[in-house]
């Protein structure tokens, strides 16, 4: 079926709108989707931010920019991504080890680097270089995998996401792990393999913790009992989870939150923003806002699934589901069911860096879906 | 089977892409299974938890300010005000909005002096306030130093003077010990009032008509509901539920009789009330030496304090509600009539004064202040001339039991009743009283000295002028009362205070009564009165009666004299009188610590207050 639909593709004449997407390399429905949320991400910026003009068209800058990176990432060939995956990758865990060793500090952490005065934050390079490093280590082989080669492909994973948890920064060597835990799952690694890994996990847990940071350790506890320390790290989830029940089924309106408004959350316009959206829109809000999130994921699985080559399938897929993890961990941390980690809600949370990695990966999935016809012929 | 067809990939494709599918469909429905996960968290937080957190929330941006009342004015009966809520005027300065605070000080001391104390207060009180609260630099800027300061206020942001108001009393140590004065809180009161009424009060009613009316005059704190953000600095005001201000008071005090009164004590301690004879107002209630009730509002210095507490003439004492002197002579009309009343004499009974009188054939003399004595007289003479001897006998004959009874008619040693704190019942001894506190059986000579108000016998300045009043009405008792009527601030209605209707004195006889006022007017206007100099001349006609009290036992055979005793030893001088004597408007009780004889002084100082009463007449300027 599938082949049909690709063959209906390049045999139907194409509408003069559709042509022109085709032209830009861009999916439409995506690309609308994508808008879509930015926009909104706009508009709860201007209220967490307190109605701060400044802040919004910094944003909105930012949005241009991270638009312009996806559509020229959307004119690459996945062929040519795939063979820079390798050199990315090997780049990547080089500035990894350099940030180690003479990197910036910044929040208690280690994660900056400057390049001829760019700074610049090599692990989010490796947000897309990891997956597209799995993708391509798997392109050349076999699927299902074989054990050896999944070893290989855990070292993969392992190196960067080991470098990266040691500046520390826990929330990004989580994102990088699971785009590559993701990307070895879509490759068909057994089920015996995950379940057993499952179990190891388990088993480990107390190893490490053994190995966390203290503020980690304390953000843990804390998110275990937030009461305990009301007034120092148990502040944020409390003070979160009032402004989203607060807000009810209908919310209290945009700009009406009292909680973001009167500067009760702290990191309103960043990493807690879904509690103001939760407090200002509601219930409903919120369902409207994840359902957005689902098609989006699905739409990015479907372009996965219509892909012709492992890599760009597993690079695609892999890509889309890291997406999911953003919004899983955010929002699982906003509304007290994760611990506190520094996971920024995607496309709706203020932060420059971080948003243009995300979409630059949506420039990959665009490239992926207008790509196919080339790579099949 | 791979190898059979093409090499491989065309195989290799379909099952890694049906592979592939199997793994997106799984994704798809973990991603939509964790979906309806984080929607069933919200609707646990939105839905069930909202009211809860809705709650938080509120409370999170709801901040209850309280708004205290403004206290209720007191004016005289002629409206003059006696105690007002002035503006104060204080310095105050918001740290956030001041760049270099030292800097601002130092330049501020140019154009008002600030004081090396108030900049240490000022720096020690920084830590207590947030960064955007006021705090206070200086208190109490003159008028002068609030128009310099507005002069250069552009060139102070974060600077500012705040108007607050403060209780003060423009009579000052006139009205100090009828008024009291109001000072801040303490941890004792703190515990006593209701917290929720004095939130944002800071001074309360101490002493006198401020602390028996706290109540009153306080008012209703009211509320308003500040929406506030996480640092507590205000945002907006949500809902406000104004104070209800105190009620104003409207005393019976007149405040130049009063002024008058204390004009004619002059320097001498001692207390005149002054009562308006058919309601119990009190008109004048005057306590020498007094105090500037203003410097108590704001905390009154050490030594200041000190000095007050310590001094010999004791001007913090009221003398006029709590003094209890031996009240001498000024008992003798009430001793009279009881004698009359009660049938152990009657107006033509005459004792023989030889200047002594002894118990049966007993050695002890209790002399008359007349040392050759009066002769045979009855009781107008005994009261006109003040005679002893007429007096022991009559006291010993009605004996302490119906002596301690009738005068208890008049109110001797009981409170009056009067709506100050703190009243002293005086002493109008009985057997029973004696037993009690002493332990011992009374005695007949106790009797004796009872019946010219000396020996155990005590009444305060209120007492004696209330008794005046009772015998002025011929036996309607009143009670003395300084509030007249409360005033709402809104509607401006005056409630008039009712007074409490007593059981008159039981009358005998109405000619008893009027013999013995009778007396009493001769007192002052017969050539042979007591007070004969103070009666001369006066404009209308008033009943009077001296007393001399003593303050110290004087040895048998020994003469008083005056010269020989220290000053504090020296005889109490006493007057009560009222007038007009056939239709009584006044009662007037004066007392003269140690000011010798009651003719002499206290009876021109009653004479003085009439005068001003009746004809206005300022004696002080003349």
């Amino acid at each position: 079926m599938s082949m049909s639909i690709s063959t209906f593709e390049q045999h139907s004449k194409p509408s003069g709108f559709t042509s022109l997407f085709q032209k830009l390399n861009v999916d439409p429905v995506m690309l609308l989707l994508l808008l879509t949320l930015s926009g909104l991400g706009l508009v709860v910026i201007y209220s967490a931010s307190g109605q701060d003009m400044a802040t919004f068209q910094r944003q909105l800058v930012r949005l241009f920019v991270a638009y312009a990176v996806l559509f020229a990432i959307a004119q690459i060939n996945p062929i040519r991504l795939r063979n820079w995956s390798p050199w990315l990758y090997i780049a990547g865990i080089g500035l990894l080890i350099a940030v180690l060793a003479f990197g910036e500090m910044g929040k208690g952490a280690q994660r900056w680097i400057s390049i001829s005065g760019i700074r610049f934050q090599p692990s989010e390079m490796l947000k897309l270089a990891l997956p597209m490093m799995v993708a391509w280590y798997f392109s050349e082989k076999r699927l299902p995998p074989t054990f050896g080669n999944l070893i290989i492909a855990a070292t993969i994973v392992v190196v960067p996401v080991l470098l990266i948890a040691k500046q520390p920064d826990l929330g990004t060597s989580l994102l990088i792990a699971s785009s590559g835990i993701f990307a070895i799952f879509l490759a068909g690694i057994s089920w015996h393999i995950i379940f057993a890994c499952l179990a190891a996990m388990g088993a480990l847990l107390p190893a490490l913790w053994a190995v966390m940071h203290d503020y980690q350790k304390q953000r843990v506890l804390t998110f275990l009992n937030p009461e305990s320390d009301p007034l120092g790290t148990g502040y944020h989830i409390i003070q979160s989870k009032i402004a989203i029940g607060s807000g009810g089924v209908y919310g209290k309106g945009w700009l009406n939150g009292t909680q973001s408004q009167l500067q009760f959350l702290p990191e309103r316009h960043t990493d807690f923003i879904f509690a103001v959206y939760s407090e200002e829109f509601g219930l409903l809000g919120c369902c409207g806002l994840l359902l957005l999130y689902f098609l989006i994921i699905v739409r990015g699985m479907y372009i996965a699934s219509q892909a012709q080559d492992t890599f760009s399938r597993l690079l695609a897929g892999s890509l889309t589901l890291t997406f999911f993890v953003y919004i899983l961990v955010n929002m699982g941390m906003v509304s007290g069911l994760l611990p506190v980690v520094g996971v920024p809600l995607p496309l709706i949370s203020y932060g420059g860096t971080s948003m243009v990695t995300l979409i630059a990966g949506f420039g990959i999935i665009m490239s992926v879906h207008t790509h196919r016809k080339l790579l099949s012929t | 089977m791979n190898k059979k067809n093409h090499p491989g990939t065309i195989k290799n494709y379909f099952v890694e892409r049906h592979l592939f599918l199997n793994r997106t469909i799984i994704a798809i429905v973990l991603v939509a299974f964790f979906f309806i996960g984080i929607i069933g968290r919200l609707v646990f937080l939105q839905i069930i938890s909202h009211e809860h957190f809705s709650t938080l929330s509120e409370g999170n941006r709801i901040r209850l300010d309280p708004i205290p009342p403004t206290r209720g004015l007191i004016y005289d009966r002629n409206g003059v005000l006696l105690a007002d809520n002035l503006p104060t005027y204080r310095l105050e300065l918001i740290p956030e909005q001041v760049s270099n605070i030292e800097e601002t000080i130092e330049a501020l001391d140019e154009i008002i002096t600030i004081g090396e104390l108030d900049t240490q207060q000022f720096f020690k009180s920084l830590k207590h306030y947030k960064k955007f609260e006021r705090v206070p630099l200086r208190f109490h800027l003159s008028e002068e130093e609030v128009a310099r300061f507005s002069a250069h206020r552009h060139q102070f942001p974060g600077v500012d003077i705040q108007a607050r108001l403060q209780r003060f009393y423009p009579h000052g140590e006139l009205t100090a010990h009828l008024l009291g004065y109001v000072g801040r809180i303490n941890t004792k009161e703190l515990k006593k009032i209701n917290p929720s009424q004095y939130k944002g009060t800071t001074h309360i009613g101490k002493s006198g008509i401020e602390k028996t009316y706290e109540e009153i005059l306080h008012g209703e704190v009211g509320h308003q509901h500040v929406e506030t953000n996480v640092y507590q600095r205000d945002i907006r005001i949500i809902k406000q539920t104004p104070p209800t201000p105190g009620n104003n008071l409207h005393l019976n005090l007149d405040i130049k009789l009063q002024q008058a009164s204390y004009d004619a004590l002059g320097e001498h301690n001692g207390a005149i009330v002054a009562l308006d004879a058919n309601t119990g107002g009190v008109l004048a209630f005057v306590s020498n030496p007094t105090y500037n009730p203003n410097s108590f509002v704001n905390g009154i210095s050490y030594s200041e304090y000190n000095a007050l507490n310590t001094s010999k003439d004791k001007p913090l004492y009221n003398r006029a509600l709590r003094g209890q002197y031996p009240p001498g002579s000024t008992v003798k009309p009430f001793v009279g009539l009881a004698g009359l009343e009660l049938g152990a004499r009657d107006i033509k009974s005459r004792s023989f004064c030889p200047g002594y009188f002894q118990i049966n054939n007993q050695k002890h003399k209790y002399r008359c202040w007349k040392r050759a004595g009066h002769g045979h007289a009855d009781v107008t003479h005994a009261i006109k001339q003040s005679c002893d001897i007429y007096f022991y006998s009559l006291a010993l004959d009605l004996g302490i039991d119906r002596l301690h009874a009738y005068l208890g008619q008049f109110g001797f040693g009981q409170k009056t009743g009067v709506d100050l704190i703190g009243e002293s019942s005086g002493l109008n001894p009985s057997r029973e009283w004696k037993q009690r506190r002493l332990k011992k059986p009374w005695y007949p000579g106790e009797t004796v000295i009872v019946g010219i108000g000396q020996g155990f016998t005590k009444t305060t300045p209120l007492q004696l002028a209330t008794a005046t009043a009772i015998l002025a009405r011929k036996g309607q008792k009143v009670q003395p009362k300084i509030v007249h009527a409360i005033q709402e601030v809104d509607t401006e209605d005056m409630a008039v205070l009712s007074p409490p209707s007593f059981e008159p004195v039981p009358i005998k006889a109405i000619q008893n009564w009027d013999h013995i006022i009778d007396a009493m007017i001769k007192v002052v206007h017969d050539p042979r009165g007591t007070a004969k100099k103070t009666g001369k001349g006066a404009a209308y006609i008033f009943a009077g009666k001296t007393g001399t009290s003593q303050v110290i036992a004087i040895k048998q055979d020994a003469r008083y004299n005056k010269n020989k005793i220290a000053k504090e030893h020296q005889d109490h001088s006493l007057f009560v009188a009222f007038a007009p004597a056939d239709n009584p408007q006044i009662a007037v009780a004066v007392i003269a610590e140690n000011g010798g004889s009651g003719s002499k002084v206290a009876a021109p100082i009653a004479r003085k207050v009439l005068d001003y009463y009746f004809l206005k007449t300022n004696m002080a300027q003349q």
